[in-house]
């Protein structure tokens, strides 16, 4: 059996050249006339080493990257595919890179070691065990499993997962749904196309599951249209899990039916909220119900329907198949499990870490983010999105836990961590926060609506200094109304992030546009 | 004297004028009551109603924008937040149902402050030119701005703004003005939940949402139908009355009733003096609970237009000038010309026409006045022309010559069928009622010759469109029952208990005959057989099926067979005497049942009791005091046919122009011009009025009071707003008429006649005006047995004990597509025009439709050579006229379609004197044609042109002569 050599093809990588450099070293092969096995897996999400080349040894696999296309000819010369750690791009044993080895990784345990088409490779991986056994339970069984896994919605709202899909199983409907969330829009967030690029089965089987769980029998998900690469091989996922009867009419000969479509987004961050995703998904405009009634009582089509996640939903099989003890005992208080971090901004090793709730703020942006990629001091990190608050230094300690994160009037949101250097001028992200709501608003609720634009212009005006004080009070006021009075979330939070800038960063607002102190 | 209405000193439980915020709960009518505690005030309230409508029951009026009792919640204003007890955050009033125990603070510094800062938000994007406003006083937002006590804009007025927005004053009744629009979207929802076209909607997001016309189209070229609902919802002045632009904000207002279709909506006129500013739909209502159309929201016009008659005329012959005289000079005159005919031509020589437009008092009188003061029953209305098969159906079938239900009766029907009715263009409101519906799921069945508009409803579940050949209702109908019979899907119970079984039993054997199949009768409507089936099934096996149907039912030479086949295929399948089902006809004119009511017809005294009958008979002879003819009278074609030959020589016409309406116009203008005298009252010089010897100004309905009743058999009141033009009401020239014949007449009041319309006819017994004012309006039966009135009828049995099948047997017309004639017309209205136009087309209404059009199937189209907007000549064997072309999809091939809305188009020049075999109502949806390119107009309206031009100018002569 000849050698098997593994580039990923998830878009982070192909953004990197990966396909160049898959396409090299075919070329260079043949020409040497050495006979290899090219693997296109999903990435490991060691971002920041992408392209990531792996080579399968008789001893595991031996990680090369950043590579680039250049660097193909020489690291065949010293001996890549022997596994040879003498060229500088050498990362030894995959496995073994501290990034990885320091993680948890339960959602994302198969990423990167598969080929993400292959069913045969995803069920080497217990793949589907998480369905299989779920084929074999009652619906409310299912639902206790993911009741005492103790997993949380990993969107944001981290809303108990089990005991949305109790209010569903308990609401009898001549059709349920279950809505899988997709629509991935937070500023450095790629956690859920990892997902998707790099091991569908999972979010197909975690749909599946709670299908069974909730006795839904049509599932969508809702794809961002900017993600379509995810949509390629979402579909075909599909298609080979309909064929291999993971999909469709009568599960694997159970007599249960579940059946799955993938539906792409228009374009716009308010329908990753999940009421404004269901009016988009009936093909409407993106535009925010008010709540209640409660999705999973009157949600798509005025049907039951649970609205998860793919982060929540990827958790499923892996709390069916090992058990919901297996899930729980990971984390700390009441966030279970673990969380998937993204490291983004000014960062010097970005890249997805999956870590048990508990580890703190500080750990996760030196020990492996590496601090900035510029090399200046971290000034601040906005965590959870552009809604989440800005944390200073005094902060970051703050263990990765919900509750401790709501103390603070910070979140966690989907695990978005974006870093700031030094030179960050605060005034100004907070003015992108209003911006971002003006832009992004559906415009239903006044206080977003007006608030957003009112908001940049009085941070405008702060920065100008043009009557400073009373406008600052204005700001102030502001704030509240949006917080006080918003339908949801996305004018309801954007004060958050403006809210932690005014207060750990007051000095910013004192300098005029052009930096000045005045 | 004007009469003020004020609701709220005559209704007892709901005050309508009162806006309380959301809509009275869907499923609250058999909900548990909910307690709750609102600002220390304790309250009980039906499940699911919003804190918002039970603070406002409770008269706690919490500050609101977006929420109005028509719409549903929507929570975008944030404005009525409120704090409960227990519970995180602000939540929006108008969104938090009610719970039991529930403790909610509508007031507190945290409450103000959050409503002063989101309206602060909301006037730093709107202009600060309130004094100027033409919403100055009416508007909604100045209204919360003063309750929430905002006293600055912070942030000031530079920022981006929509204050440069330009109008849209494209509508001829209102503009557009999105620089005071504050995107609430109760427009876009009530174009939506309310008026069913989705013409509007949001465009754009966040700060750029913008109200938007369709994509980005002016109001007029949307699919905007100016229902004016968004008018109505509107909170600010964006969408606004012209006329209020114009005159400023109303001073007081009256509720009165419209007088275009038989919806019969209720309509406050608001008014300045004796001006009429506007129409508002009255959200009390019965028939249209605050909802309207284009005709009765905004096509008043008509009724202080320059063409208005305001003076009495009179002349010895039509080739002679009008002469304006006094009321006591034309009275007399036409008086003594009436007793001269019978002198000279016998009793039976004169006959009347009552009005369908004009009030239930004043049909009665007129009536009245022809069977006393004529000593004849020659009277008939224009229902001959429309609705008279439906009476007689009806009457035999299930025992009533009446619809069955309430309108509101639809919302809980499962399945509906449509027979030869176009309601969104005919009767809108009723209409956009249906849509609501069709979008709550019910499942719509059409059978029509037109692919019509309600087929096209948005965001319906299901539609089944059977797109029949004109004139094969009887076969269709029949195939229906034959599934039903055939197929075990009859409801037995139903049958045996409240059927007549002899009936029954031959009707059955009828149906199930093999040549009443789909597969059998295919072949003659054209109707895939199993198309049939499947509408058969779905109406039958609904929990509740209801029936409409139109003049595309009636208006055959099998009308009344049409009728009786539709109630049979209603009691066999027990969908009868409940709400949801039932037999609906309806009516084309606002008082067309109420004319048939009042004894309209030749053979029938009023509440349809039978002139043969001595004891009702006897009745009326007591109380009016004369011999009453036992024989019926003439109907509207025998009147014209005895006119041409020479025996009818005299006819009182009071509001009906049946030059105009009436089928083969050549033949009615032949009968008109036999007549000695013809004594026409109506507001305009009309079509009929040109051939008149006497003509009596009437007065619009806004110059009258009086009774409508609609197609539910709702009586409405129609009450008096402004002075009569001419001096009198209607009812008071009747009477004077009455008076100068010999037989006197004292009436003071409408009232007193509506009393002794009670005291002679049994389904009116209980009704009075005192009774209407205090409920509003009433449905007939009103009577001892039932003083309230019935909403729905048959309940427990029917008029006639027990209901009976009639056998339907299919007989084609003798109007058939032939090598000469191989098209058939089929003929209707559309929504901008009402009947023959006198009063849309002296409005804005003529900019939708200003002149009529033959719509054909893209196919004959080019068959002929025929492109749209070509001249089209359209010969039948009655005659030629000439009409523009409309190439349309709607049509199938081979039929071919028009309005006849406008007098130069001859319509009916074309319509044959076919008519239905047991009412003589005209086959006017029936007549073979052959159409052609031609260049000028027809021979008939080069005559039509000439003749219309020499009598105008016969009124302009009287008019100049006028002192």
């Amino acid at each position: 059996m000849s050698t098997r050599i593994f580039v990923p093809r998830d878009t982070t990588a192909l953004s990197l050249g990966a396909d160049a450099v898959a396409n090299r070293l075919e070329k260079e092969l043949d020409a040497r006339g050495q006979s290899i096995s090219l693997v296109r897996n999903g990435s490991r999400g060691l971002a920041w080493l992408e392209p990531l080349v792996e080579v399968e040894t008789p001893i595991g696999r031996f990680a090369y990257g950043p590579v680039t296309v250049n660097d193909v000819s020489a690291l065949l010369d010293s001996g890549l595919l022997e596994g040879n750690v003498s060229h500088p791009l050498a990362l030894g044993p995959t496995e073994e890179i501290d990034y990885l080895a320091r993680q948890q990784r339960l959602t994302f345990a198969r990423i990167g070691i598969t080929d993400p088409l292959s069913i045969e490779d995803y069920r080497a991986h217990i793949g589907f065990s998480g369905l299989e056994t779920a084929l074999q339970r009652e619906p409310q069984d299912i639902v206790e499993e993911v009741k005492a896994s103790g997993l949380r919605g990993r969107g944001g709202a981290a809303f108990p997962t089990g005991i949305k899909w109790q209010t569903v199983l308990d609401t009898p409907a001549d059709q349920k749904y279950i809505v899988c969330n997709a629509d991935e829009g937070d500023s450095g967030t790629f956690a859920d196309r990892l997902v998707m690029e790099c091991d569908p089965y999972m979010l197909i089987e975690g749909m599946a599951i709670a299908g069974l769980a909730v006795q839904a029998t049509q599932g969508y998900i809702y794809l961002r249209s900017e993600y379509p690469l995810a949509k390629e091989v979402l579909d075909e996922a599909i298609a080979r899990a309909e064929q291999a009867g993971y999909l469709g009419d009568n599960l694997r000969g159970s007599g249960r039916d579940f059946h799955l479509e993938v539906r792409l987004g228009a374009g716009a961050y308010i329908c990753g909220e999940e009421t404004s995703l269901l009016e988009s998904l009936e093909g409407k405009r993106g535009l925010v119900r008010f709540k209640p009634p409660l999705p999973a009582i009157e949600g798509l089509f005025g049907r039951p329907t649970v609205v998860n996640n793919v982060l929540s939903l990827a958790a499923v099989p892996f709390i069916l198949a090992e058990g919901a003890e297996a899930y729980a005992t990971h984390g700390m208080g009441r966030s279970r499990g673990t969380l998937a971090l993204q490291l983004a901004g000014n960062v010097k090793h970005g890249g997805l870490v999956e870590l048990a709730f508990g580890t703190t703020l500080r750990t996760l942006m030196e020990t492996f983010g590496g601090g900035t990629l510029s090399g200046k001091p971290l000034r601040a990190v906005q965590v959870g999105g552009p809604l989440g608050a800005y944390l200073p230094e005094s902060q970051w300690d703050l263990p990765l836990d919900y509750e401790a994160f709501a103390a603070e009037s910070a979140v966690l949101g989907h695990g978005g961590v974006v870093m700031f250097d030094e030179s960050v001028d605060m005034a100004e992200q907070a003015r992108f926060s209003m911006e971002f709501c003006k832009v992004e608003s559906c415009g239903k609720c006044t206080p977003c609506r007006i608030g957003s634009t009112r908001g940049v212009e009085v941070i405008d005006r702060i920065r100008a200094n043009q009557n400073r004080e009373a406008n600052l009070a204005l700001l102030h006021d502001l704030c509240e109304t949006m917080v006080d009075g918003s339908l949801c979330a996305m004018g309801g939070m954007t004060p958050f992030p403006v809210q932690s800038a005014l207060a750990h960063f007051p000095d910013d607002f004192q300098r005029t546009a052009n930096g000045d102190n005045s | 004297m004007i009469n003020h209405f004020d609701p709220r000193q005559h209704s007892s439980s709901v005050e309508y004028n009162k806006d309380l915020g959301t809509p009275f709960p869907a499923s609250a009518a058999d909900a548990a009551l909910v307690s709750l505690n609102i600002d220390g005030v304790t309250i009980s309230v039906p499940e699911g109603t919003s804190v918002l409508r039970a603070a406002a029951l409770a008269d706690i009026n919490i500050p609101k924008l977006c929420a109005t009792d028509s719409l549903e919640p929507f929570g975008s204003c944030r404005l009525c937040a409120v704090q409960v007890e227990g519970r995180r955050g602000m939540p929006a009033a108008c969104t938090t149902p009610v719970a039991e125990g529930m403790k909610v603070t509508t007031q507190n510094e945290r409450l103000a402050k959050l409503r002063r800062n989101v309206m602060e938000l909301y006037i730093s994007d709107h202009p600060l030119d309130c004094l100027t406003c033409p919403a100055n006083g009416d508007c909604e937002l100045q209204d919360m701005a003063g309750s929430v006590g905002l006293r600055e804009v912070r942030y000031g007025f530079e920022g981006e703004n929509h204050l440069e927005a330009a109008k849209d004053e494209t509508n001829p009744y209102f503009s557009f003005d999105p620089s005071k629009c504050i995107v609430c979207s109760r427009c876009v929802r009530a174009c939506e939940e309310v008026q069913g076209t989705f013409a509007l909607t949001i465009d754009g997001r966040g700060f750029e949402s913008k109200v938007s016309a369709g994509q980005a189209d002016s109001f007029m070229d949307s699919d905007c139908v100016s229902c004016g609902a968004c008018v109505q919802a509107c909170p600010t002045a964006t969408l606004m009355e012209k006329s209020v632009i114009d005159h400023g904000v109303p001073e007081h207002s009256v509720v009165t009733t419209c007088a275009y279709c038989g919806v019969g909506c209720s309509f406050e006129a608001q008014m300045k003096g004796d001006q009429l500013v506007r129409m508002v739909p009255y959200k009390g209502g019965d028939a249209n609970h605050g909802h309207s159309c284009v005709k009765g929201r905004f096509a008043f016009g008509y009724a202080t237009h320059p063409d208005r008659l305001t003076s009495p005329m009179v002349r010895d012959s039509i080739d002679q000038p009008w002469r304006e005289v006094s009321w006591e000079e034309a009275i007399g005159f036409a008086a003594s010309r009436l007793k001269a005919i019978q002198a000279k031509h016998g009793r039976e020589s004169i006959g009347g026409i009552t009005s369908s437009r004009c009030t239930n008092e004043e049909t009665y009188l007129v009536q009245k006045l022809i069977r006393a003061a004529f000593g004849n029953n020659n009277t008939d209305t224009c229902a001959r022309v429309c609705h008279s098969p439906t009476g007689y159906g009806l009457k035999t079938t299930l025992g009533e010559s009446a619809g069955t239900q309430t309108f509101d009766s639809v919302m809980k029907a499962d399945a509906i069928i449509v027979i030869g009715a176009n309601p969104t263009d005919a009767h809108p409101v009723f209409g956009s009622l249906m849509r609501k519906r069709l979008r709550q799921g019910a499942k719509l069945i059409v059978a029509d010759p037109r692919h019509i508009d309600l087929l096209k409803t948005p965001h319906m579940s299901s539609a089944q469109h059977l797109p029949l050949r004109p004139g094969t209702n009887v076969a269709l109908i029949n195939a229906l029952g034959h599934v039903v019979v055939t197929e075990g899907l009859e409801d037995k119970a139903f049958v045996e208990k409240r059927c007549d079984t002899e009936a029954y039993h031959r009707w059955r054997a009828f149906i199930s005959e093999p040549r009443h199949s789909p597969e059998a009768s295919a072949e003659i409507t054209g109707v895939p057989a199993e198309a049939v089936r499947q509408a058969a099934r779905t109406y039958a096996k609904a929990a509740n099926g209801a029936i409409y149907y139109g003049l595309g039912v009636t208006e055959h030479s099998q009308g009344s067979t049409m009728v009786m086949g539709i109630a049979n295929l209603a009691m066999a399948t027990g969908n009868i005497g409940r709400e949801g089902v039932g037999v609906n006809p309806l009516r084309g004119q606002n008082n067309v049942q109420g004319s048939c009511d009042m004894g309209s017809f030749p053979h029938e005294l009023p509440g349809y009791q039978h002139v043969a009958d001595p004891i009702a008979r006897g009745r009326f002879e007591s109380v009016w005091g004369v011999k009453l003819d036992d024989e019926p009278g003439l109907r509207i074609p025998n009147m014209f046919d005895a006119a041409i030959e020479g025996t009818f020589k005299a006819l009182y016409v009071q509001g009906e122009d049946i030059a105009q309406s009436d089928p083969n116009t050549q033949h009615v203008e032949a009968a008109l011009t036999s007549l000695d005298c013809l004594i026409v009252q109506d507001i305009f010089l009309n079509e009929t009025a040109k051939f008149a010897h006497v003509l009596l100004p009437g007065s619009s309905f806004l110059e009258k009071n009086g009774t409508f009743t609609n197609a539910e058999r709702r009586i409405n009141r129609v009450r008096k707003v402004m002075p009569a033009l001419a001096g009198k009401e209607d009812w008071e020239v009747t009477q004077d008429l009455a008076n100068a014949l010999g037989y006197p007449m004292y009436y003071t009041h409408p009232s007193e006649i509506m009393d002794e319309i009670a005291q002679l006819t049994p389904s009116f017994a209980g009704v009075s005006y005192a009774k209407l004012e205090e409920r509003g309006s009433l449905q007939w039966p009103c009577n001892a047995e039932y003083p309230l009135g019935m909403p729905t009828m048959h309940e427990v049995d029917f008029p006639i004990g027990l209901g009976r099948f009639a056998i339907t047997e299919y007989v084609a017309t003798e109007e058939r597509a032939n090598r000469r004639f191989p098209l058939l017309l089929t003929t209707g209205r559309i929504l901008s025009q009402y009947n023959v136009g006198a009063q849309t087309r002296r409005t804005d209404n003529q900019r939708w439709h200003d002149e009529d059009v033959l719509e054909l199937h893209p196919s004959d189209a080019e068959l002929r050579g025929v492109r749209d907007g070509d001249w089209l000549g359209i010969t039948s064997r009655s005659g030629q006229t000439v009409l523009r072309a409309r190439l349309s999809e709607r049509m199938q091939p081979g039929v071919v379609y028009t309005t006849f809305h406008h007098p130069g188009s001859g319509a009916n020049v074309i319509t044959t004197d076919n008519s239905d075999w047991a009412t003589n109502c005209p086959e006017y949806k029936v007549t073979a044609v052959q159409v052609e390119k031609v260049s000028q107009p027809s021979a008939w309206q080069q005559r039509f042109n000439t003749f219309d031009l020499i009598q105008r100018d016969h009124l302009a002569k009287a008019n100049q002569e006028a002192p």
